[in-house]
């Protein structure tokens, strides 16, 4: 083989940086997220449910946020009733945020386990005190 | 194993259809019915909405202030403290500048040094709109020209656009500058164009515009579409102008300025 040990050495050095992630979070354990719902708002609810059942909210509330965003500002349609026929006012700030107004341990929890930054905080103001880094 | 080229066509066929459905699924899930959104019940609506800014009724630097205090305010608009910068959705600005197809050197002296209250126009026919790339901003059926933040990339076609400056760009993170943030309205971030939405937040909820219940009876707004509104009533009734309507922008705010005053 030519060059052989400039191969076997390069190969080496491709490994190092290819399985760089893997070995430099060996052992390391990451906390589980643990999204709180324990705030004034919710609870002071008699039945503690939010516009959809938890499930559903749990796996596609971004999508749900993406709707109600175009519904309200593209098509003024700024009630959503939910499947439970109950009606609710489009807005992240005034209608989510005033039940979940712990953004850090409910919204930022699982986020930040899941390395995902959605900017939605960007221009949506969250009180001081629920605020923290994304 | 061998096929021909019936066999082959068959499979390929077959192979077609089973893409396009998976294909089709995929699009088709996930998506939320579009009956489960209604328009707010108690929501003000309109044909055309429009505004008349009657320059009779502004008297003091106060009642300017009063006007731009309560857009400011509520919508959470940034004050750099330097024109540059500036972010604007209502301002005042002079006749020779909002008007310039109509100076002449022969117009009341008091008219030249009178504030003009001027703000988007929401016009019938919106240049803005045209150029927009996203359609991050456009015309509503009920006139208002919108403004959608989230879709906004900041290219500032709108603002070369627009023949009224009426579109402010944040070049900087605005929300250091925000006096006190209004937590029922969002904020911008830097590189968005912001303007007036005829306070399209506020009709949802059967409420005027902010600019318009503090102004005090100087600024009447309604439905252009209907021959019994206030608006048509007042513009029936008083000769108004519109800022640069040969340009064929159709814009959807009237001044009324008055006679002998300001002589």
């Amino acid at each position: 083989m030519y060059d052989g040990g400039k191969i076997i050495l390069g190969i080496a050095v491709f490994l190092a940086f290819a399985t760089f992630p893997f070995y430099s979070n060996m052992g390391r354990t990451v906390p589980k997220a643990e999204p709180k719902i324990d705030t004034p708002v919710i609870q002071q609810m008699e039945e503690k449910e939010c516009v959809e059942p938890k499930e559903f909210m749990r796996a596609e509330h971004m999508k749900l946020l993406n709707e109600w965003r175009d519904s309200a500002l593209r098509d003024a349609r700024r009630v959503y009733v939910s499947s439970r026929g109950k009606r609710y006012d489009i807005s992240l700030q005034n209608t989510c945020m005033k039940c979940h107004s712990n953004k850090s341990k409910f919204c930022d929890e699982c986020h930040g386990y899941a390395a995902v930054k959605p900017y939605c905080w960007d221009c949506h103001f969250v009180k001081e005190e629920a605020r923290d880094e994304h | 194993m061998s096929i021909d080229r019936r066999e082959f066509l068959k499979i390929a066929g077959l192979t077609g259809i089973g893409i396009g459905l998976g294909a089709t699924n995929l699009l088709l899930r996930g998506g939320l019915e579009a009956s489960q959104f209604e328009p707010p019940p108690e929501g003000l609506t309109a044909e055309r909405w429009a505004m008349v800014v009657d320059l009779r009724r502004f008297k003091t630097e106060e009642d300017y202030r009063r006007v731009i205090e309560a857009c400011h305010r509520i919508h959470n608009v940034p004050d750099f403290g330097n024109p540059k910068d500036e972010v604007k959705w209502i301002w005042t600005d002079t006749f020779e500048h909002a008007f310039p197809g109509q100076k002449s050197e022969f117009i009341p002296e008091g008219l030249k040094r009178l504030p003009f209250l001027l703000l988007c126009n929401h016009c019938d026919n919106p240049p803005c709109v045209r150029v927009c790339p996203t359609k991050a901003t456009f015309k509503r059926s009920d006139g208002i020209v919108m403004q959608d933040f989230h879709r906004c990339i900041g290219c500032r076609f709108c603002m070369s656009a627009c023949p009224y400056g009426s579109r402010s760009f944040n070049w900087r993170d605005p929300r250091p500058f925000i006096k006190e943030i209004d937590p029922a309205y969002p904020t911008r971030t830097i590189g968005v164009v912001e303007k007036c939405t005829f306070c399209e937040e506020r009709l949802a909820k059967g409420l005027e515009p902010a600019c318009v219940e503090a102004s005090r009876g100087g600024l009447i707004f309604g439905d252009l579409a209907d021959p019994d509104s206030e608006v048509r009533r007042v513009l029936g009734s008083h000769y108004a102008i519109r800022r640069k309507a040969e340009l064929g922008t159709g814009p959807s705010v009237f001044y009324i300025i008055g006679g002998e005053e300001y002589a």
